[in-house]
């Protein structure tokens, strides 16, 4: 070749580099992600991070949390309601095994969170240093990912990978742990930039059309479809794809316990509540359908029951953007992977406008049955003590579906889920695959930083408030507006119901006593009221919701009541009891 | 090798399952708590680089059915650090495990007998010392096992055998596949929902 060789025209530069501590780069790293506020608690292996963070308070809100376990399901609550990351800080040791069960909740119900834990030098590593624990390996079975950093140059790397795992794909919680080294080292810093690829990691599955046809050809020739969502909806933010799914398709939906809002109660396609407490025709029409379209949801066992008499005589299509899950509980028919974001609209596309009238009447006359056997009772007792049901109903009547509703675990979540309304998407923030007693109050702090302009309430039983009431603290330093409503009935309600119907009515350490709840609040100057007859409920309800500020409202409700419809463990979705 | 009446009865079978994973801290961990969360026992587990600089393949010898063999190897491949899952049956595979026996010397040397019945398993001296002499053979499990047995009355002093390393027989190599997925879109033939494509074949080549 006879062209002259070419010589490089421009010289590459040198990036340009600041010297910071790996700490620094840290909190730079975040705000570039959008961080805006930070759950956690300081100490020891954390504290050049603190030390950063003092010189950062205009950019980044800290939360003093009142127990590491509280600043994750804070941040967890944030990240539903809001759709963006939570983020936790929290020291070694034994702040660090305090992170388990929020990581533990939201790994089995796919929440987006980062977790910061500081960590022992890293000369210290595996000499049983003070408040040393392998966090990298306790954690390793309740998060999407997790990385140790030793050294302050893997900071923005690692950071940027565990914020797109985080929120790529099937979302979940991801930690971070850094030794204090690494914390205090200076370095070059380079800028921070975003992760968009991992090799190994396909966060987005290619979606193949013959699988969105077939699904098509069999929703178009079926005569009694069924529509099951999941949290895969609003997590994939495919709520109009969704909506505009089951409108052309005419299909009546149903929907999990975090499928909940995806689409508005009052829909007139949404027929209610899947599983062991959920609505009595979804259960028993999952047996009689003949296509069996799961959307974004696993068929946990608390939805199937039994599985080897769960819908059977239906093809199942089940879209889900996590492979694993195809398949894993209910064998798919026509599996459709992908983000249903995507998925949803190509459907749409294909299917054939239709309206199954006489088959959504079906479903209406099962409504029909619940309301008159059932429903009635529950949320407009004349007479006896106050129901859960009904409180719930006189919520609904004053924030019309418009609050946020979180939900502690227990009979309340059920009759919550049951009962509450919802307008809009991301506002039935519950602890669904874990059912983590303790969830509501801190949960319900994140969840109104996530949305500042509505209405959070918390719903929660005595027993599972008793769990994180010193989250208390938390709201009273924050000065976060939040509605606490403990539905008293003095037992752990949804233990002794099982007691009652499957174990002889043996109450067996069920039987729970309180403090004086409003004295607690009090204490924490956080107004509060309690209230034991029907007559005082709305008027109490609304002093509650009108308060500028947070608000604790005790309202003691039936002892012995039981939640119902159930579909008894070990038995078929078909076969639930009304009593 | 598994017993084809115990297919039928139970539906378990030995499979031997390959992973291809980067190589990092950790990620031996995440693979094997996969397993044991299942209360699934691992019957031999390899892992070392693989033919492709920066990952690592392991072979995990399970004996399971089929149906929890795929969820498995499903919830394997999520993990954010691993490539690519298989799945296959002795059948689909070529397998071999090592092993060393170390046995005296001087039993060796005087008994001819032992001589020959190292030749007739395939045996070969790796060290031969004045104390011992440290054989190697390599096979399935039957013959390496069978070696001990005929070694044991000549006052065997030692034994070791490695974990299952096997090559699939259809495999058409992991080079392809490792440059489709460095790419930012990957190409939709060669990797993505293939498993949608191959039906029960899920997870094999």
């Amino acid at each position: 070749m006879d062209t002259a060789q070419e010589v490089p025209t421009t010289q590459t530069e040198p990036k340009k580099t600041i010297n910071v501590s790996g700490s620094v780069a840290l909190l730079e790293g975040l705000i570039a992600e959008g961080t805006d506020i930070v759950f956690g608690y300081p100490g020891g292996a954390i504290m050049p991070i603190y030390d950063a963070l003092y010189d950062y308070d205009e950019k980044l809100k800290h939360i003093l949390v009142r127990h590491e376990q509280g600043a994750t399901h804070a941040a967890q609550g944030y990240a539903r309601t809001s759709g963006k990351v939570g983020v936790v800080f929290a020291t070694s040791g034994p702040g660090a095994t305090n992170l388990v069960t929020g990581l533990a909740d939201a790994q089995i119900d796919s929440t987006p969170m980062v977790c910061i834990t500081g960590q022992v030098f890293a000369h210290l590593l595996g000499t049983d240093a003070f408040q040393e624990t392998d966090v990298i390996n306790i954690t390793t079975p309740v998060t999407k990912w997790n990385y140790q950093v030793t050294d302050a140059s893997e900071i923005p790397a690692a950071l940027a990978k565990a914020f797109y795992i985080a929120r790529s794909g099937r979302p979940g919680p991801v930690l971070i742990d850094i030794t204090k080294n690494a914390q205090l080292q200076m370095f070059d810093y380079e800028g921070y930039t975003p992760c968009e690829h991992i090799r190994s990691y396909r966060p987005r599955p290619v979606v193949r059309k013959e699988y969105i046809e077939k699904a098509a050809a069999m929703i178009n020739a079926a005569k009694k479809p069924f529509v099951l969502f999941g949290q895969g909806v609003s997590l994939g933010s495919a709520e109009q794809e969704f909506k505009a799914f089951i409108e052309k398709s005419g299909i009546p939906a149903a929907w999990t316990i975090l499928g909940a809002g995806a689409i508005s109660t009052d829909h007139p396609l949404n027929v209610g509540m899947l599983g062991m407490h959920g609505n009595y025709g979804p259960n028993v029409q999952t047996n009689s359908c003949d296509v069996l379209i799961a959307i974004g949801m696993r068929f946990d066992d608390r939805v199937t029951g039994r599985l080897d008499k769960y819908a059977k005589q239906a093809k199942v299509i089940h879209l889900d953007i996590d492979p694993a899950e195809i398949d894993k509980n209910v064998k798919a028919d026509v599996p459709v992977w992908g983000d249903c974001k995507e998925t949803l609209p190509l459907l749409t596309e294909l299917v054939e406008a239709k309206k199954h009238t006489e088959w959504l009447a079906e479903f209406r006359a099962f409504d029909q049955t619940e309301q008159e056997q059932l429903i009635g009772k529950e949320l407009s007792p004349e007479s006896g003590e106050m129901t859960m049901g009904e409180v719930i109903h006189q919520l609904n009547v004053l924030t019309k579906g418009e609050a946020v509703i979180v939900t502690d675990v227990g009979q309340h979540q059920m009759v919550a889920c049951r009962y509450a309304k919802f307008n809009h998407t991301r506002s039935n923030i519950t602890s669904g695959g874990l059912g983590t007693m303790g969830f509501g109050l801190p949960a319900a702090i994140g969840a109104k930083f996530g949305t500042p302009d509505r209405t959070v309430v918390a719903v929660i039983g005595d027993g599972g408030f008793q769990m994180t009431l010193q989250e208390l603290g938390t709201i009273m330093q924050s000065g976060v507006n939040v509605k606490i409503m403990i539905l008293n009935n003095r037992f752990l309600g949804m233990v002794r119901q099982w007691q009652q119907l499957f174990h002889d009515k043996r109450y067996s350490s069920v039987n729970i006593t309180s403090p004086d709840f409003v004295k607690l609040a009090d204490s924490y100057y956080i107004a509060g009221k309690k209230i034991t007859e029907r007559e005082e409920l709305a008027g109490a309800l609304k002093e509650m919701l009108d308060h500028p500020g947070s608000f604790l409202l005790e309202v003691m409700v039936a002892q012995e009541h039981n939640v119902f419809p159930m579909v008894p463990q070990g038995m078929s979705v078909s076969e639930i009891r009304l009593k | 090798m598994s017993n084809s009446n115990e297919i039928e009865t139970t539906g378990k079978q030995e499979f031997t399952i390959t992973v291809y994973t980067e190589n990092r801290i950790g990620i031996l961990n995440r693979i094997a708590i996969i397993f044991s969360r299942r209360k699934i026992n691992i019957e031999s587990l390899n892992t070392s680089p693989s033919e492709i600089e920066h990952i690592h393949r392991f072979n995990i010898l399970i004996h399971e059915t089929e149906e929890v063999v795929r969820k498995l190897s499903r919830q394997i491949e999520k993990q954010v650090e691993v490539l690519k899952v298989y799945y296959n049956t002795n059948q689909d595979i070529i397998w071999q495990e090592m092993a060393l026996y170390k046995v005296p010397t001087d039993t060796i040397a005087e008994l001819v007998s032992v001589e020959r019945l190292l030749r007739e398993n395939g045996a070969r001296a790796v060290v031969i010392r004045k104390d011992y002499t440290v054989f190697e053979t390599t096979g399935h499990r039957e013959e390496t096992d069978k070696l001990i047995e005929v070694l044991q009355p000549y006052g065997l002093i030692e034994f070791v055998r490695s974990a299952r390393v096997a090559i699939i027989k259809d495999s058409e190599g992991f080079n392809r596949k490792l440059r489709e997925f460095e790419r930012r879109e990957p190409g939709e033939d060669v990797i993505e929902n293939e498993f949608l494509d191959k039906e029960k074949n899920v997870f094999t080549m």
